[in-house]
Order: C-alpha cells, then sequence, then structure tokens
C-alpha cells in the first residue's frame, strides 16, 4: 500500500506509541506491520519536545527543540533536533539558513565547558574552578572600586560613580538576564556601561 | 518597531532602505511576500548593492552609501511641491503648524548656535514660542513664515531630483520613481512601511537618517495604521529587551535616563522632567515620571529605598559626561584610565571600529572577564594568530578570565522580539561540561562583592550591600522571580485616586500594569514599560493562543507586547479627528462616542475624546514633531552630511566635514581619510550574509561549511580597472588597518555618477575572525574610523574609506 502520514497524523493516530499494533489497530493486515516494522523507529517518538524562540535576529522566530531525556524530571537533557514551530504567529515553521542550523551551534565544538584563566604574559588558557574563578574577579572588582570609586566631584556633589571597571552587555540574554545584571552593574556604581544596540 | 512583522501584510508599499531583510531577516521578509502577494502590494529597495531584497523589488534604486538623508529629504521636497501630503492628518497630528522662535536658522550646513571647539550647538534657540499661556503657539492656517511647515518646507528645497542625483549618485529618473511610488501613500488609504537595520543606524548621522524617515511617515500619515510605521529591524534576538531594560551607560529601566551630576539632589532631577503639556487638553504621559522613577528604586533597594532618604535617589551613579559608551571605553582604556572590562555574551575585539586600537586598549587592562557560550575572539585577543590577530603575548599584561555560559537551549525566560513582543522560552538541553547561566554568574558576582563588602567594608557599599535580592535561592534567581520583579508589585495596599476608599492592589500583590504605579514608595517595578508582562493573571509572555480576531495581524493573546499589550504604537493615529479609522478597510480603534475600541489596546485614554486629546501622547504637545526642538544634538531638522571618511565634498555645505556634532576623540580625527583623497579612493561599506549571524555562526559547522570563506565584493568596472579577477586575492587598506581577501567580483555592485565622477562601492561581510569552524579571516572592523553617531554613537559602518589591489595568494 502507499500510505503517507504525515509525523504529525501519525503521531495523533498512533500516539506516539508502537508503530506496528497501531497500524493493526487500523486493519491494515499482516504486510502492512511486517512493512512498518522494517521501517526504522522514528527518532522523535521518545523525545521531550520543549518550546523555544531562535537566538539570532529580532524575528525571534518559533522553535521546537527535541531532546532524549527531560530536564522537567531531573534527567540530563540531550537536544538531538530543532525544527521551526508551525503554530509560531511570526513564521509558521519556517526557518532561515541560520535557524534551520541551530543544533549544531547547541552542539558546537568550540561550546566553552569550564572556566579558564589566562595569567599575564602567558600565551594559554588554563582551567580554574569556578569558586576560584569568581572569587578572583570579586577581589579584583573590589579592589579597583576602592582605589578608584568617585563619591563626590570637585564640587562637593555626591556622584557615587565608578569608572574604572566597564561592563559590556550582551544581545541574545533574557529579559530576566538583562534585569539582574542591570542591578548587579549599577549597585556598584558603574557608569560604564553598553550594549550591543549599536553594532 | 512601531508596528510588528505579521503587520506586514497590511500594507500596500514596502519601503527597505538601510536593511536588507530577505538575507538578515529572512522569515520576518514573508510578511513581505505576503503582502505582495495577497494585497498587491510593492516593494522598493535602495540600497548600494543589488541586494536580495532588491532581487524581488518592484523597483530598486541605487544609493551611494552615506546620502540617505538627502534622498529622504528630496523625496519629501517631492511631496510637499506635488502636494502629496496627508493634510489632515498633518494639521491635526503634528507640530507642523507650531511657531518657531525667531533666532533659529539653517545656514551653510549649520544650524543657530554651533559652537566648533566644543563640536555642539547652543540649541536654545531650537524652540517654539511660548504664549503667555504656557502653551507653544500655533498657526493653523500655516501660513505663518515661521511655522514648522513653512520652515521645513524652505529647509528641503535645496534637495531637488537634480541634487540627489549629485549626491546619492542615484539616476534622477529612479529617484523621480521612487519619490512618486511613495507620495501615493498619502492617500488616507493608502499606507507605507519602512523597514530598516543597521544600514541607516551605522552612520555618524544615524538618528537623522531613522528621523527623515518618520518625518515623511508622517507627511504621508503613515504612522500609528495597519500596515504603516516605522520598523527597525533589530539586529539581534534581545538588543530591543536590552535597550528597555535600560543596559546602557545613561538609561534607566524603561527609557528612564540616570542622573547628571547637574542634579544634585531627587528634586532637582525631577524638575527638569516635568512634562508640562505644551497644548491644552494633552496627556504628556510622561507626567508620571516620579511613580516610574520611584518604583523603580523601589525595586532596585526595596525596604532600604525610603522617603526618608529619598528613595536611595543618591545610590545611583551621575554621570559627567553624556554617556560612556563603548567608544568612550576603548578611549578611556587606550589612555590607561581603566582597570577592568566584563564582556557578557560580546565579542569587541571583532564588534568595535579600529581594531588596532582595541587590541592596543585590551591590552592595557589589568583585568578582562568574558562569559560567552562560545569560545570569542575577545577572550582570546592575547593569543597570536598570525597575521590574524598578531600579537605579541608576552607583552601582554592583562589577566583574562572566561567564563563558559548556557545558551539559549539550555537558558529560560523572555525575549523581546522587533516588534517588541516579550516571547518566553524553556530550557530544554543540560548545559555541556561547567556552563552555568548568567543569572548564576551574576549573582555569584553580587553574594561575593557582598560578602567582601561586609568582612571588610570598603569604598560606599551601601548600595551594594543593601541590594534587594529576595530571591528562593540568593545564588541563582530563577528567571519567573525575575520577570515578576520587573512586573512589579505593591508594598502597600495601592488606592484608586478618586476614590480612597477603593483599594486598586492589595499589599504583596503583583501589580496589573503600570497604571498603578506610585510615587510614595507603596510599589515597586523593575522596568515599568513592561508592566503587566507578569501580573496576577499569571506568565503573559508564555500565552500561546494564536486566534487574531479579524484577522489584522495583531495575535493580541500570543505573548506580551509592550507597553501593556498593545500591537501597533500611536494606534490613535489610526483614525480622523472625529475618531473614525481613516482606512475603513484598515480599522484598527475607533471611538464610539463614549470610549475607544478596536482590535488592538488603544493607546490613548480609552474615553479621551478624539477632538481633543492628541494621539501622540508621550509628547506634552499631543502631537507628533516635524520640528524636534532641541532634543538632538545635530538639529532640529535632518541635514547632508558626507560620512567622515566620504569620496567627495559635501555639495549642500562644502566646508562642513563629516557631521559637526559628533563627537570625535583627540588622535582620531588623524586617523581618517580626507574627503575624496586619492590615497583611499573608494567608498566601502560592511554587511551581513544571510547564511551568517555575527561572529556566532563560524562556529557552526553547517553556516561554516555554507560560507567558509571571507572574502570583498567589487564591481566588474572596479576589476577591470585594478587588474582584479574574480576569486582571487586582494589587499584592501584604510588609514587605520590593512586586510587580505578572496575576491568576489559581481554585477550586484555598480559604480555610481556622483556629480559626475564615478564612486566605486567596496562591499566587506563581516563574519570571519579566528575561532570557530570556518577558515580564519577579518573583519570590516579592521578597516572601519573610530567615530560614531552624534546622537547615540553607534559606530559608523557603512561608509568609510579604503584602497585596493591584487595580490598573489597565500603560499598553501
Amino acid at each position: 500500500m502507499n500510505m503517507e502520514l504525515s509525523r504529525r497524523q501519525f503521531l495523533g493516530a498512533a500516539g506516539a506509541g508502537v508503530a506496528g499494533t497501531a497500524l493493526g489497530a487500523f486493519g491494515f493486515g499482516e504486510v502492512e506491520t511486517a512493512h512498518a516494522e522494517a521501517i526504522r523507529a522514528f527518532k522523535l517518538v521518545n523525545t521531550t519536545e520543549t518550546r523555544n524562540t531562535c537566538p539570532y535576529c529580532s524575528v525571534a522566530c518559533g522553535i521546537i527543540m527535541y531532546s532524549m531525556g527531560d530536564l522537567k524530571k531531573g534527567e540530563q537533557a540531550k537536544i538531538i533536533h530543532i525544527e521551526g514551530d508551525t503554530d509560531h504567529p511570526t513564521n509558521r515553521g519556517t526557518l532561515c539558513p541560520k535557524g534551520a542550523a541551530l543544533l549544531d551551534f547547541v552542539k558546537a565544538e568550540t561550546r566553552l565547558k569550564y572556566p579558564m584563566i589566562r595569567k599575564p604574559g602567558s600565551d594559554k588558557f588554563e582551567r580554574i574552578a569556578w569558586k576560584d574563578a569568581l572569587d578572583r574577579i570579586a577581589r579584583l572588582m573590589k579592589d579597583d572600586r576602592d582605589g578608584n570609586f568617585v563619591q563626590k566631584n570637585n564640587d562637593g556633589v555626591t556622584v557615587n560613580r565608578w569608572t574604572t571597571t566597564g561592563f559590556l552587555a550582551a544581545s541574545a540574554t533574557t529579559n530576566e538576564t538583562a534585569f539582574v545584571t542591570y542591578k548587579v552593574v549599577r549597585s556598584a556604581g558603574m557608569l560604564v556601561f553598553d550594549n550591543q544596540a549599536r553594532v | 518597531m512601531t508596528n510588528s512583522w505579521t503587520d506586514i501584510k497590511n500594507t500596500d508599499l514596502v519601503v527597505i532602505m538601510g536593511g536588507n531583510a530577505a538575507e538578515a531577516h529572512p522569515c520576518g521578509f514573508k510578511w513581505v511576500t505576503e503582502a505582495k502577494a495577497n494585497r498587491g502590494a510593492r516593494l522598493i529597495v535602495v540600497d548600494p548593492r543589488f541586494t536580495r531584497s532588491a532581487s524581488v523589488a518592484d523597483l530598486y534604486a541605487p544609493i551611494r552609501q552615506g546620502t540617505d538623508i538627502a534622498f529622504l529629504l528630496g523625496v519629501m521636497n517631492y511631496c510637499i511641491q506635488n502636494d502629496k501630503v496627508h493634510w489632515d492628518y498633518v494639521k491635526a497630528f503634528t507640530n507642523a503648524s507650531y511657531i518657531i522662535k525667531d533666532g533659529f536658522e539653517y545656514k551653510d550646513g549649520l544650524f543657530t548656535g554651533y559652537n566648533e571647539t566644543k563640536r555642539d550647538y547652543d540649541k536654545s534657540s531650537w524652540d517654539y514660542v511660548i504664549g503667555d499661556d504656557g502653551y507653544a503657539q500655533v498657526d493653523d492656517t500655516l501660513t505663518h513664515p515661521r511655522s514648522v511647515w513653512n520652515l521645513l518646507k524652505a529647509h528641503v528645497s535645496v534637495y531637488t531630483p537634480e541634487m540627489v542625483e549629485r549626491i546619492c549618485g542615484t539616476p534622477k529618473e529612479k529617484f523621480l520613481k521612487v519619490a512618486e511610488m511613495i507620495s501615493e501613500c498619502a492617500s488616507p488609504t493608502k499606507t507605507m512601511t519602512s523597514m530598516y537595520a543597521l544600514g541607516w543606524t551605522q552612520h555618524s548621522k544615524g538618528s537623522q537618517n531613522i528621523r527623515s524617515m518618520a518625518m515623511l511617515q508622517l507627511i504621508l500619515g503613515n504612522i500609528g495604521v495597519r500596515g504603516g510605521g516605522m520598523n527597525a529591524l533589530r539586529g539581534h534576538s534581545n538588543i530591543q529587551g536590552l535597550t528597555d531594560v535600560g543596559l546602557m551607560s545613561n538609561l534607566i529601566p524603561g527609557y528612564m535616563t540616570l542622573p547628571t551630576e547637574k542634579e544634585v539632589d531627587f528634586e532637582s532631577y525631577m524638575s527638569t522632567r516635568a512634562f508640562k503639556p505644551l497644548r491644552p487638553n494633552q496627556m504628556s504621559y510622561w507626567q508620571n515620571y516620579r511613580k516610574f522613577f520611584v518604583s523603580f528604586l523601589k525595586a532596585m533597594w526595596g525596604p532600604a529605598a525610603a522617603p526618608e532618604n529619598h528613595f536611595a535617589y543618591d545610590w545611583l551613579p551621575k554621570l559627567d559626561v553624556p554617556g560612556y559608551d563603548i567608544l568612550r571605553a576603548f578611549e578611556l582604556m587606550n589612555q590607561g584610565k581603566m582597570a577592568g572590562y566584563i564582556c557578557q555574551g560580546f565579542n569587541p575585539l571583532l564588534a568595535a571600529p579600529n581594531r588596532k586600537k582595541v587590541t592596543e586598549s585590551l591590552s592595557k587592562l589589568k583585568f578582562l572577564v568574558t562569559m560567552d557560550p562560545l569560545d570569542t575572539e575577545t577572550a582570546r585577543f592575547w593569543e597570536n594568530h598570525g597575521e590574524f590577530n598578531d600579537v605579541d603575548s608576552s607583552q601582554i599584561q592583562t589577566e583574562v578570565i572566561q567564563l563558559p555560559s548556557t545558551c539559549f537551549a539550555e537558558d529560560e525566560g523572555s525575549l523581546t522580539n522587533s516588534g517588541r513582543w516579550l516571547q518566553w522560552h524553556w530550557p530544554g538541553g543540560t548545559p555541556p561540561g561547567e556552563a552555568m547561566t548568567d543569572n548564576w554568574i551574576m549573582a555569584q558576582i553580587h553574594i561575593r562583592l557582598k560578602e567582601l563588602y561586609r568582612k571588610e567594608g570598603g569604598a560606599f557599599p551601601d548600595p551594594i550591600v543593601n541590594l534587594n535580592w529576595d530571591y528562593a535561592d540568593p545564588g541563582e534567581p530563577t528567571a519567573e522571580e525575575l520577570a515578576k520583579e520587573i512586573n512589579g508589585k505593591a508594598y502597600a495596599n495601592v488606592y484608586d485616586p478618586t476614590d480612597a476608599t477603593k483599594v486598586v492592589v492589595e499589599a504583596g500583590k503583583r501589580v496589573p500594569s503600570f497604571a498603578a504605579l506610585r510615587d510614595d514608595g507603596s510599589t515597586s517595578c523593575g522596568c515599568w514599560i513592561y508592566s503587566g508582562c507578569f501580573n496576577e493573571n499569571g506568565n503573559n509572555m508564555a500565552r500561546r493562543d494564536t486566534s487574531d480576531p479579524g484577522e489584522t495581524g495583531a495575535y493580541s493573546k500570543w505573548a506580551f507586547s509592550w507597553p501593556v499589550n498593545r500591537r501597533i504604537l500611536y494606534n490613535r493615529a489610526s483614525a480622523d479627528l472625529n475618531g473614525k479609522a481613516w482606512d475603513p478597510s484598515r480599522k484598527l480603534i475607533e471611538w464610539d462616542g463614549q470610549k475607544w475600541s478596536g482590535y488592538d489596546v488603544p493607546d490613548i485614554a480609552p474615553t479621551a475624546k478624539p477632538s481633543d486629546v492628541g494621539p501622540f501622547i508621550m509628547n506634552p504637545e499631543g502631537v507628533s514633531r516635524l520640528f524636534v526642538r532641541g532634543m538632538m544634538r545635530d538639529g532640529p531638522f535632518p541635514a547632508h552630511y558626507e560620512p567622515f571618511e566620504s569620496p567627495v565634498a559635501n555639495l549642500v555645505a562644502p566646508n562642513v566635514r563629516g557631521n559637526p556634532a559628533a563627537r570625535v576623540f583627540k588622535g582620531d580625527f588623524e586617523q581618517f581619510a580626507k574627503p575624496a583623497s586619492e590615497e583611499f579612493p573608494y567608498a566601502a561599506t560592511s554587511y551581513r550574509l544571510t547564511e551568517h549571524f555575527h561572529y556566532w555562526t563560524k562556529h557552526v559547522w553547517v553556516n561554516a561549511v555554507l560560507q567558509p570563506e571571507f572574502f570583498v565584493e567589487i564591481s566588474e568596472e572596479l576589476a577591470k580597472e585594478k587588474g582584479i579577477v574574480g576569486g582571487g586575492w586582494v589587499r584592501v587598506w584604510s588609514k587605520r588597518g590593512s586586510i587580505r581577501a578572496k575576491a568576489v567580483v559581481t554585477k550586484r555592485i555598480k559604480p555610481l555618477i556622483c556629480d559626475g565622477k564615478a564612486v566605486h562601492v567596496v562591499g566587506i561581510p563581516l563574519h570571519w575572525g579566528f575561532t570557530g569552524g570556518a577558515k580564519k579571516g577579518f573583519g570590516p572592523n579592521s578597516l572601519t574610523p573610530f567615530v560614531g553617531d552624534a546622537n547615540i554613537e553607534t559606530p559608523e559602518y557603512k561608509a568609510f574609506l579604503v584602497n585596493i589591489e591584487p595580490i598573489a595568494g597565500p603560499v598553501a
């Protein structure tokens, strides 16, 4: 038989169950069962679907990520496929050459895995523990702030500013990350503060 | 964007100028295709290159980069001369009728009040005549010689089609065709949308490029209507959000501004932010500034921000300069005035102009911290990569700490798209190795700083140790906790201002929207324009209802659009003075005699009578501004200025070089090529490819394979003139640096004839560096000048001068 079922129809009818049994229930008989069994199990049957949006341009296309394992259940989850979200009003499931390759971003060889430090004059990065890296950053920031914080300007006006350490914020972090970043940066009195709106 | 991506389907004419949506925003461009296919909309593309957007356009007009203002003022002049003006709209909804002070004038490329030494203006004459009643004086007949309309008419009159051709290199007949098509949209039942991106912003007069089109759209009556608007196609997925939330030197979330040191206390700060209406009955919505500002301070410092300490006003740092933007940061670094720099998901070694200066500057730091999911060039600026990063590591004393962060797929929260939709996303994967979320990293830095200050004391610890940090796990605030903080809540019962017995919000509850915010400390709100995003109804950003009544493209129940879920800004202007839609087939909201209602959340008080209250409620005038008073540094009207590096002199103002009000640091001027330089004769511009996203996708195998290698793009004519062959190697150099590339010789670029002189364009895409999977290469920032826009310091990436020559290829 020539049976073309789209993936969604298939998942809807078979309830993501065992292909042979479900097809059998349709009454197609043994031939079809054997045929179905010969086909490799659909890769996404046992995956967890998660809604996300493309991190590149500002169209913000809806995407669906398929992972082995479910974060919500406290499991390790490995994303194995990403595709456009057909329910999304803007992109209606379509993706561009960048969005269509998002899986390779998630799995990029040059994804960073560990904190690293490069010491003055050195020609290499070395591993450093998170705790040590963060302690070091806080120390460097505090020493510079204590040494250069301006509480009052020459006219005696309270200005409470720190301009010798700066912060460049991102362009693809969440609004929530943006706000917590704002709080941390401004509360320290930092003025050298910018984002990527201009480039 | 004033409108949204899905609203583009409602337009009659799309003008893509200063952008290339088909390649840089492909899935958004689909809505252009939709409008063309279903409405018979037409597409005009104006660009130095025949882009893929141009390839599907009804009309393509070439233009020399950096001359958009001359082109647009030329279109404005055409509309005025040919009576293609939406008169009812212009008279009622713009400041065309306002009378301007006698002292103001424009002459020889300069406005009144210029100070050459300061490169700045005394703007006191750039203002309305204010009557004894305290209101701006107007002349509804538009006959007063000092009315905005008559000043504008005179100002644009020099930009004739002939002058446009001489400046822009756009053939006169092409220009006239564009002007004619645009002018048709002066009809109340025809509308045009403007889609632009960094092709307009990355100029020393970028803000005025955009203003020019905004003014044109007002003259045509296209702001506030379906299928119209000014639509900035933001480059990155959340640069809209990062700006909304105020992550810039001089901003407070929601487009409030940080105090300067002249604003010595809370009341002097508020005194310049009163926003008293300039015409009777106007809403002048910024009059609520104090409520938003106090609520922000409460979000920052919670109970420690109290009436007694003016809600901790003194804890905000005070500016001594307009802003410490990225260019000033690198200038200060280069002067040895900075010790530390922290880069969160930002790669300035490739993104900031004049790379040589950037490398030198980073080398002078004591420490650099990077947070990124990817191995960026900035984190490795000290590492030698031959000609691609020719540094001596042993001579660089900067300590560099590189922190691995999660990427979108492993993180939760909202991003704000170009159309102001806040869309929530969920994590689906386990981060690699020890990568951590940015929320965790920022929290860890903060709690360590706080601990050090508690233990050791030090410089003014109060704002750090008192920062409101009310999270279940202080070491990692969750996205939901932060979103609720951004939304805002009531610290005490909030009462109805007209009925003191009626509680609007109970203490402890989240506010429904910013209308419930108060200035007495009873409410907090992280970012007032986002208020309502996560109120007591739940997380509105996570909504996924695709219904669209009337098929307007609004999708009002999908996610949350700021402000208050409004989908089209200024939508009151979609209706006439009686409150009826200008175009009944494109109804948005209408007045039923009692109130406003329709397909969108009205951008006006629901009971504001249409004849009384103007649609531009954020302005004290209640109308939009064709003349912007002293609010922009480089003029109340746009004027044509050449780029700082220009292949020709300024035809309308020969003595003016670049934008006269743009900031130039000492030493940088000497690094600009002279106008019409023989040493650097070619006009270069930077651009994106559809296969790549900035410097990220060279790390992505598929994209690295699709476009593996850096190239520059030149015309067949220039190739012939210089003896360059397609696929051959060339050297391209500016006064600041030199790069090597393969040449792509195309028909997509043609020489432009500007005032009789052939100007050759060199296109330089921006996606290569020395980390990732693609071949090592260079970026345009090795060549570009260190100067930004006069108002917001966006670097001039789109127009600069280079030279080019064929060279032998590298030895394999």
